[in-house]
């Protein structure tokens, strides 16, 4: 676990975290020859404009068409290219789930899957275009690593390491600015949890969005005399082990939060592991098995319980489930 | 080039291959295995340029060929080993335990000459367009084969690749449909009609061939004018109309064989059609 506790948590500037792997991206095309990007008619929305422009040849518009790119980035791979595919998070998952699986994680092929829009901080589009089972969809393939990022610079630092990463990985980020507070120039290292901040009463495990809300529910919390450790989780598989007991063996209960169901997220890979290994209790703050709606995407957090305050009521919970 | 006598006598080992293979494994896909001998033999023996010492996953200065079908991995496993890519002996582990050689395609156990998986049908074209694009930016002139079931193109990604390849010009790429107008449940126009295939692809933007997939001279002569209708700006198909179950009489004319292995008598009687040219593994 890599320990940024030292710093002092404070958002740097608003921005969209899929504006992070667009420059990254970008970067990556100027660095690499062997990096392509490949995108289904959402060039803007994934911000590879400028690859696309810098680097026509490297770049290839599939159309509306996911299932296709899926096996077109399984056939660039093959070569040798280092393939990134640029869509919705609802359509890089649950709408190609059987070409990942067959053609790229099953083939093993080094297909970078890079999905914006995820979650429901997507908002205003309603449910149809909200996916909340993606890391769910995702982490159950073997070979597949997962990552969720939390700002602007871990998007762009999480895109740059998956470059140097052999082996399919899937990279969710969302379409709202956000709170962008994570060091500029750190390294994101792929399975490394992020000690943010040290505490002792609870751990609060977050990932994506959720990380922030996090934070300022530890902020809160410090105010009714409970010392919450903070750990981001970015990269959920494979899952930093070490991290997790190393906190709740201090702490003795843990706090999970992500913009995604609780079925089949975060949540349950940190309890299966936990209650394999060392049962502790745990709450889950997450979307609890409903589809979302249209609304803003603070609204939207708050009414399906992903807000900051649905973290702190987690963690009273918690610690009154705690045996000693 | 083999002469055309020593491809027929490698098509008449490989279909013993397939029989036995399947009969071992009391499972399988003989059928359209069987009727898309020729083609594999003239692709390994004749027209694509690869060499099974030197194969690597890149397939960089090489042909490539996918099979999109996977159910047929007996005909294509028995051609890979008569080609020299592993042992024939191993053709005995099909469908086993701790066998490299999968029921449908796979390159997790590392079976040298297989790039991808196979099996959930409609996937190989895209994967081949894959390929094709990254021979055009390697600079690589050499092409890229893929193979595909008639029923297979009732998947609605065939259709997206399709329209791709056709409009971005991605004309180092042959495309093979095996058009034996079979598929499980029944005849393909029973089950979910193809219509016209050849206007389909060509207003598509592809090059349309067709031939006679079960006469070997016409499948080499055919697939060597496909390589010349390459680097002409689009892609190239060819609708190769074959018999399921061609080279045993009685799994020829029906779609049952697709999927059922041979008894030990219906084996026998299929064998005793097909001459053990080279040696059976």
């Amino acid at each position: 676990m890599e320990n940024l506790s030292n710093l002092n948590w404070e958002n740097i500037g608003s921005k969209d975290t899929r504006s992070g792997f667009g420059d990254a991206i970008y970067e990556l095309g100027k660095e690499r020859e062997d990096v392509v990007a490949l995108c289904a008619d959402l060039t803007g929305s994934l911000k590879l404009e400028k690859f696309a422009d810098e680097f026509p040849n490297r770049f290839f518009q599939i159309g509306i068409a996911e299932a296709n790119m899926m096996g077109i980035a399984a056939g660039l791979a093959t070569t040798g290219k280092v393939p990134f595919t640029g869509t919705f998070a609802n359509f890089a998952t649950g709408r190609v789930f059987d070409q990942i699986r067959q053609s790229i994680a099953y083939s093993e092929k080094n297909v970078k899957i890079c999905a914006s829009h995820a979650g429901i901080t997507l908002g205003e589009d309603g449910a149809s275009h909200q996916i909340m089972e993606d890391i769910a969809l995702m982490k159950t393939l073997p070979g597949m690593t997962v990552i969720n990022t939390c700002d602007y610079n871990q998007t762009f630092a999480a895109t740059k390491a998956i470059a140097e990463w052999e082996g399919p990985v899937y990279l969710r980020f969302g379409r709202p600015k956000v709170p962008n507070f994570t060091p500029k120039d750190y390294k994101f290292k792929i399975g490394e949890a992020l000690l943010l901040k040290e505490g002792s009463d609870v751990s609060i495990f977050a990932t994506g969005h959720m990380v922030w809300k996090a934070l300022e529910a530890a902020h809160a919390l410090v105010e009714q005399g409970i010392s919450a450790e903070v750990i981001n989780i970015a990269t959920i598989k494979p899952l930093d082990r070490d991290a997790i007991i190393e906190s709740v063996l201090k702490t003795r209960c843990a706090v999970t939060a992500e913009e995604h169901q609780i079925i089949g997220g975060l949540g349950e890979s940190i309890a299966g592991f936990l209650a394999r290994n060392f049962p502790t209790p745990i709450e889950m703050v997450g979307m609890n098995d409903v589809f979302g709606e249209s609304g803003t995407p603070e609204e939207l957090m708050e009414k399906f319980g992903m807000g900051t305050k649905d973290i702190i009521e987690a963690v009273s919970l918690v610690i009154a489930r705690k045996q000693f | 080039m083999e002469t055309i006598i020593s491809l027929k006598a490698m098509g008449s080992q490989v279909r013993r291959d397939i029989l036995r293979m399947v009969h071992g494994a009391k499972s399988g896909h003989p059928g359209g295995s069987l009727g898309c001998v020729e083609l594999l033999v003239a692709l390994y023996f004749d027209i694509m340029n690869h060499d099974p010492d030197t194969f690597e996953m890149s397939g960089l200065g090489q042909d490539v060929f996918l099979l999109s079908n996977g159910h047929i991995s007996p005909a294509w496993y028995s051609v890979l080993a008569r080609s020299g890519y592993f042992d024939i002996a191993e053709l005995a582990t099909f469908r086993k335990l701790n066998s490299r050689l999968q029921g449908h395609p796979a390159t997790h156990e590392g079976v040298p000459g297989v790039r991808f998986a196979s099996g959930s049908l409609g996937q190989g074209l895209s994967c081949a367009i894959g390929v094709a694009l990254g021979k055009q930016l390697d600079e690589d002139e050499n092409l890229v084969f893929v193979l595909m079931g008639d029923g297979e193109v009732q998947e609605g990604q065939v259709w997206e690749a399709a329209m791709f390849a056709g409009s971005k010009n991605v004309d180092n790429l042959i495309a093979i449909i095996d058009f034996n107008r079979k598929q499980i449940d029944g005849s393909t126009d029973d089950v979910m009609p193809l219509g016209d295939l050849k206007s389909k692809w060509e207003t598509f933007g592809w090059k349309v061939l067709e031939m006679k997939g079960n006469d070997l001279e016409e499948v080499i002569d055919v697939l060597r004018l496909a390589t010349l209708e390459t680097g002409k700006d689009q892609p190239v198909m060819i609708l190769m109309h074959t018999e399921m179950g061609f080279g045993v009489d009685f799994m020829m004319g029906t779609h049952k064989w697709h999927g059922v292995a041979p008894n030990d008598e219906q084996l026998q009687l299929a064998l005793a059609q097909l001459n053990e040219t080279i040696g059976d593994y």
